[in-house]
């Protein structure tokens, strides 16, 4: 086997399995303090290692839980459970799912808009751009609670007030992205189109959208991803009703490891299975607008 | 002026016209025109009349000068109304308009090269903040919005005074503990994670996609595991930190140990430099400017670690912590202290490291470019 080949597959796996390896001995040495105490107040004294470490590795409520029993509570929760349960991770994943999407479609709107404003006008540049980039330092996930309860405050509950963190997180990377892409065609490509005596609007849906849309989705990659994060951190502060950040929530308040943990790793095939579907958009735009492979 | 710039003043003008002849706002019950409050009348008329006599030569100072007279009338006279009428709003709009073209004609002249752009050009942003601060002001105490729905600036600033103590607490325990030694440790474990995988090809090709995809993944969400593991106070939360810190710098680091070219490291070989000489004389510098992306990111990523780790659990003092009760208790005008506070904490930090940045960096196109 050629491990100096250019694929990254085999590095990537062996790294995988490594991290799998190093997680089950971790679960053995993080739960072993409490599996000793149990031993004793039963009065089991003759237990074998191999009964130690599988006794480790299936606990209640571990303080980590170990693969095995990750990959179980995730199959459960989505397999076996009906989907309109309340239990079903299905269900609490569609409900943050619904929240990113409309908070990820407001943004990059919102962010196209801004990078068309500030592309075509000076002045708009001049003062809008700072403060696109100081929004960014400021920690809006720290202002996410008091929009959900200040807004169910006024009776504007559901989907919006979660949207609308998302919507923050979401339209800068769009923004940015799109500000470089409009202004990517060259002073050349620019110099034809008035010679042509194109008018500006021409100019922008024959040469500067078509330009920037590569830009457009690399962007929108780190948006969905950020539309996410803002997502769930918005179902936080109302209480774990629903939504993968109710689950973490709940399993916090619970002490349930495992719940939390498989509600993570939901939360991250979710956002990976998104990053998958705008590349797939990607590639069926770009194959369209005739670009070749 | 272009024709935007003139809709803008055509449109200030007309509603400086119509402010003299609706009524302004209502006083101990009655509705009173514009001349009520003589500076209010006064600035509409003059505000028309330097409209009218520069025309064409208006200058950014001019309409700079009406937007802050304008601002400072409007914001005076509303301790004195009970609720605004049309007229208030118009002098907003007009005041607004006269800002916006303020912007304009600067930009115009920034471009024209008639004055300097590194002189002036930073007074566009900042009329821009000024002025959503004194809509902000005009539209929460002028229009009645109940303070629960948005505070008045003003409100905001009285309790951040009058609370300092208390901020100055949470920010000890946030940021002074969880934040900066998170980071710290954060951004220094990927670091040094970064030089040791650097050598083998083959932890770097498995390590990398792994790396950039769990930067893209909602690492808050260990929040709740990590105050599970080293309990309320600010340790847990500064594990927080250092985990999401980690990936980010990791992955710019490598990508940065990748930048120099191959004519620089074979010119290193010909001086006989070792691998440490190589790193610290060329590598180490040509990758700092991805370094520091790491950084500016993280700046931002650790703040929000630590902020809303504090919501799965803290002792009684943290931004996180106060931000989470006080929106319980309705308290909104405490929450937009410690949200003001964050965000200059926030802006500080991204700001000091862009400045060590441009220190380290100073050969780098961007920084000399200007």
């Amino acid at each position: 086997m050629n491990l100096r080949g250019a694929g990254s597959a085999v590095p990537v796996t062996i790294v995988l399995l490594a991290i799998l390896v190093i997680w089950y001995a971790a679960t053995i040495w993080l739960n072993a303090p409490w599996q000793l105490d149990m031993y004793q107040r039963n009065h089991v004294t003759a237990w074998s290692p191999t009964q130690f470490v599988t006794d480790t590795w299936n606990q209640d409520r571990p303080v980590l839980p170990s693969p095995h029993q990750v990959a179980v509570e995730l199959w459960k929760t989505t397999a076996v459970v009906a989907v309109s349960s309340k239990k079903s991770l299905i269900y609490h994943a569609w409900v943050t799912l619904s929240a990113t999407l409309l908070g990820f479609a407001m943004g990059s709107v919102l962010g196209i808009l801004l990078a068309v404003f500030i592309v075509h006008n000076n002045a708009m540049d001049r003062s809008l751009m700072p403060w696109i980039v100081a929004s960014q330092t400021v920690p809006i996930l720290a202002i996410a609670p008091m929009i959900i309860v200040v807004l169910n405050a006024v009776n504007i509950t559901g989907l919006l007030p979660k949207s609308l963190i998302s919507t923050y997180l979401s339209f800068f990377p769009v923004v940015v992205g799109m500000v470089k892409g409009l202004r990517s065609p060259e002073q050349l490509q620019l110099d034809l189109m008035h010679t042509y005596n194109a008018s500006r609007l021409q100019t922008f849906f024959k040469l500067r959208w078509p330009t920037a849309l590569p830009y457009l989705f690399t962007s929108m990659k780190i948006a969905v991803a950020a539309s996410l994060v803002g997502a769930i951190v918005g179902e936080l502060p109302t209480g774990a009703v629903a939504g993968l950040g109710a689950r973490l929530l709940g399993g916090s308040y619970y002490g349930q490891t495992v719940q939390i943990w498989s509600a993570l790793f939901a939360a991250s095939i979710l956002a990976g299975l998104l990053v998958i579907a705008v590349g797939i958009v990607e590639r069926l735009v770009v194959r369209r607008m005739g670009a070749r492979p | 002026m272009t024709p935007l710039q003139k809709a803008l003043a055509l449109l200030a003008g007309l509603a400086s016209l119509a402010t003299l002849f609706v009524p302004y706002a209502v006083v101990q019950g009655q509705p009173v025109p514009a001349w009520y409050f003589s500076p209010v009348a006064a600035l509409a008329v003059v505000t028309i009349g330097i409209l009218l006599t520069f025309r064409n030569a208006l200058r950014p100072a001019y309409c700079w000068a009406v937007a802050l007279c304008a601002a400072i009338i409007l914001l005076g006279t509303l301790s004195r109304i009970d609720k605004a009428g049309p007229g208030f709003w118009l002098v907003l709009v007009s005041g607004w308009l006269m800002a916006w073209l303020f912007a304009e004609r600067l930009a115009g002249a920034i471009r024209s090269k008639k004055v300097g752009g590194r002189a002036f050009g930073f007074l566009i942003p900042l009329t821009l903040g000024a002025a959503i601060l004194v809509i902000w002001e005009a539209v929460t105490r002028g229009g009645g919005v109940p303070t629960v729905l948005l505070p008045p600036p003003s409100s905001i600033w009285a309790r951040i005074t009058a609370s300092l103590p208390l901020l100055a607490a949470d920010f000890q325990q946030t940021f002074l503990k969880a934040v900066l030694i998170g980071y710290a440790l954060g951004c220094g474990a990927g670091f040094l994670v970064a030089i040791a995988i650097d050598r083998s090809p083959f932890l770097k090709r498995g390590l990398l996609p792994l790396g950039s995809f769990v930067s893209a993944l909602p690492m808050v969400g260990i929040a709740p595991i990590m105050v599970m593991w080293f309990g309320f106070d600010w340790p847990s939360k500064a594990a927080v930190v250092i985990i999401m810190t980690f990936f980010p710098m990791l992955v710019n680091t490598v990508a940065g140990l990748n930048a120099s070219g191959s004519m620089e490291r074979d010119m290193m070989r010909t001086y006989a430099a070792g691998y440490w000489q190589t790193l610290f004389k060329l590598r180490l510098p040509a990758a700092a400017p991805f370094i520091f992306n790491g950084l500016k990111i993280n700046s931002t990523l650790a703040l929000i670690g630590a902020i809303v780790a504090e919501f799965f659990g803290t002792p009684i003092v943290g931004m996180g912590f106060r931000i989470s009760t006080e929106v319980g208790k309705m308290n909104v005008d405490m929450v937009w202290a410690e949200i003001a506070m964050a965000a200059l904490a926030g802006s500080l930090f991204y700001g000091i490291v862009t400045l060590v940045e441009r220190g380290v960096t100073f050969w780098h196109p961007s920084v000399r470019g200007g």
